[in-house]
């Protein structure tokens, strides 16, 4: 049967595959080169960066800003750049976990689908926007804070004052923990719905509160997920540019006062500042910055992608 | 209840007469709202008797919440309990800080941005304006044409590289490998990806380049990922039963996947594309670096530079110059951002819109 059946088949295929099997390859290499395209794009991203960024490292004093080479320019600017992503975390993680348990097991399920758009809707906000608004309103509602800091607090070298303006560090920090809390209360809220709903039924019928429920069913479940959340909303804070351009009243110094007047800039702060009035080497030494930039963010979205797969085939 | 009680086999000791109560006693329903506006109340007495600001009373009333509620809980029902009643009123409370900022910015947005708004604010460049007056009709359209490009060039490359992904690669090293750099790229700073396309600019055209091209470009690298990654979602959702069918059929690959495989993904495909371009219509970063900025109308993309939405709110407000304009350029500022957060969101609203209208066809 099979055989016969076959040989009638067989002829006929030429003629008729000849033209779709055309189409197939085409279709399949176009998909492909798409594939392709995108990992030639990445990698040209990087090679371009580097190729750029190589005049810059014999560049010294004028060429530098000021500078006396490239590693005494990028360092300020890389300490700024953890400094504002570390204060954005530590004021975005806390409340991103309490929002994405919020939406996710207080409140009513009738609403958490709207609560879910809303938060996003905080993602929908250009950078810019934030940065106008950091400049302009919260500059002017964290300054009377920032004094009380100095004066009460001012033993503490975060708070070491003095106090001139609102538009520092810490000021950028919280626009950033902004920009970074929709990113990770989506993840989060993501990890805490795989949660299996027995174990949380079951902690629930021996009489937990709902508090002892999270505590002994969800959060055991989902730590490497929120890990990998907080790495994630990292890699954004770390290369957010404009809202930090904005607010920031930067003057490049070390230091770990959060509320003075001489601020750590970050890296992609003074690309986007420097960037109009730069030539010759001057832009080499920014995209060098760049470079710096990318690697940083590169092996921070790493590890966070790293950790949430190997969460994945755990859980 | 009370049956159960007496039920109850007498216990050892001198309790076994009396009946002993297996409910707790419980707060009422009501007590965490009372317990607020007590708190809050309290806390704006003291406020207006100590003449203290608004936000002083918020945080006031919200420490007398935060440990009120709780004492009260744990003196009527139990310390468990009482912490219960403290973590729920803490993670109820992240969510209205979380919402502040929001609220915030587009109060001020909204409050600060209309009064620019007129018939010359939509028509009129800047072109030879100082101080008072112009539009920014220049960068709306540079908006527009940038988008538009970056979109032209992202959707085809993303939606084939997410077919060959779910229909071609079957994980195999190349697809894994694929998946793996599309997260990465994700994660890209904007400012970076301006940073490449001024450095291809850069070595095509030589030093100085501004070209709006070179900002779609920038655009596309960062919204080819996000369009591959909602384009794989949804075609994986697709039944592989339709799939069968039309090869069952005869019909070849290609065919199916064009005939039968993205229609049925339509919706999702364009609501995760309409996303990608409400993320990247908001981008400042790399447009300031290759795009530049210019003050009159420019339509040609392949010439020179180009005013687009963010880059404007961006120069108007740190400009600065004579104090008397200053004034002016900061209202332009506000009134671009209110027209580009409603451009943003109407993109954002159009994405949820499709997404519901089709979501039937997704299956399950």
């Amino acid at each position: 049967m099979s055989t016969t059946e076959k040989q009638r088949a067989e002829p006929r295929e030429p003629e008729l595959g000849g033209v779709s099997r055309r189409g197939d390859l085409i279709f399949a290499g176009l998909a492909k080169g798409s594939g392709l395209f995108i990992m030639l794009a990445l990698a040209g991203v990087a090679i371009f960066l580097l190729l750029q960024s190589i005049p810059a490292i014999g560049a010294s004093g004028e060429d530098a800003y000021g500078r006396d080479n490239i590693v005494l320019y990028i360092w300020p600017l890389l300490y700024g750049t953890v400094l504002a992503a570390i204060i954005a975390l530590v004021i975005a993680t806390p409340l991103a976990i309490g929002v994405a348990l919020f939406i996710s097991v207080y409140a009513p399920p009738r609403f958490a689908r709207l609560l879910g758009y809303v938060i996003d809707l905080l993602a929908a906000v250009p950078s810019v926007v934030y940065g106008l608004w950091g400049r302009e309103t919260l500059q002017g509602w964290v300054f009377p804070i920032y004094q009380w800091l100095a004066d009460n607090l001012g033993w503490i070298p975060l708070f070491a004052g003095p106090v001139t303006t609102g538009r520092t560090i810490l000021t950028a920090g919280i626009v950033l923990a902004v920009m970074a809390l929709p990113i990770i209360t989506a993840l989060c809220r993501e990890v805490f719905a795989q949660t299996p709903t027995m174990h949380k039924e079951a902690a629930l019928a021996l009489g937990a509160t709902r508090w002892e429920m999270i505590k002994m069913a969800v959060f055991p479940y989902s730590r490497s997920g929120v890990t990998s959340a907080v790495m994630l909303g990292l890699g954004r804070a770390l290369g957010e540019t404009m809202a930090v351009a904005l607010v920031l009243s930067a003057s490049g110094v070390i230091t770990i006062n959060l509320i003075s007047s001489q601020n750590p800039s970050t890296i992609a702060a003074s690309i986007a500042l420097n960037y109009a009035n730069s030539s010759g080497i001057k832009t080499n030494v920014l995209i060098a910055g760049g470079l710096v930039l990318f690697v940083v963010t590169f092996a921070v979205n790493f590890l966070g992608r790293w950790l949430a797969a190997r969460g994945q085939s755990k859980g | 209840m009370a049956q159960t009680t007496e039920t109850r086999p007498p216990s050892p000791g001198d309790r076994a007469s009396e009946p002993v109560s297996m409910t707790k006693p419980q707060l009422p329903g009501w007590a965490p709202a009372l317990a607020a506006v007590v708190s809050f109340g309290l806390a704006a007495l003291a406020g207006l008797l100590l003449g203290w600001g608004p936000a002083a009373i918020v945080v006031v009333g919200w420490i007398i919440l935060l440990i009120a509620l709780p004492a009260w809980s744990t003196a009527v029902e139990g310390s468990r309990t009482g912490t219960d009643r403290l973590v729920t009123t803490v993670v109820w409370s992240t969510f209205a800080i979380a919402m502040l900022p929001l609220a915030a910015v587009l109060w001020e947005v909204v409050s600060r941005g209309a009064p620019a708004l007129n018939a010359t604010f939509f028509t009129a460049s800047q072109s030879g304006v100082l101080g008072e007056g112009g539009g920014i009709y220049h960068a709306i359209m540079g908006t527009l044409i940038v988008t538009l490009i970056a979109t032209v060039i992202s959707v085809p490359v993303g939606v084939m590289a997410a077919i060959y992904l779910v229909e071609y690669g079957k994980n195999n090293r190349l697809s894994r490998l694929l998946t793996f750099l599309v997260d990465v790229m994700t994660g890209i700073p904007s400012i970076v990806a301006g940073l490449f396309a001024l450095a291809l600019f850069t070595l095509i055209f030589g030093p100085g380049v501004r070209m709006a091209v070179g900002g779609s470009v920038a655009l596309s690298v960062l919204m080819i990922p996000i369009v591959v990654r909602s384009t794989e979602e949804m075609l994986k959702l697709v039944d592989d039963e339709l799939r069968e069918g039309a090869y069952a059929l005869g019909v070849p690959k290609w065919r199916t996947i064009t005939k039968v495989v993205l229609p049925t993904a339509l919706g999702g495909i364009i609501t995760g594309a309409t996303l990608a371009v409400a993320r990247v219509a908001g981008e400042t970063a790399p447009l300031l670096l290759i795009v530049g900025t210019f003050r009159a109308t420019n339509f040609n993309p392949f010439d020179g530079a180009m005013a687009t939405l963010p880059v404007l709110i961006f120069a108007e407000a740190t400009r600065g110059g004579l104090m008397e304009y200053v004034p002016f350029q900061l209202e332009r500022a506000w009134g671009a951002a209110l027209v580009l957060i409603v451009i943003v969101m109407s993109l954002n609203l159009l994405a949820r819109v499709v997404g519901t209208i089709f979501a039937p066809k997704t299956g399950r």
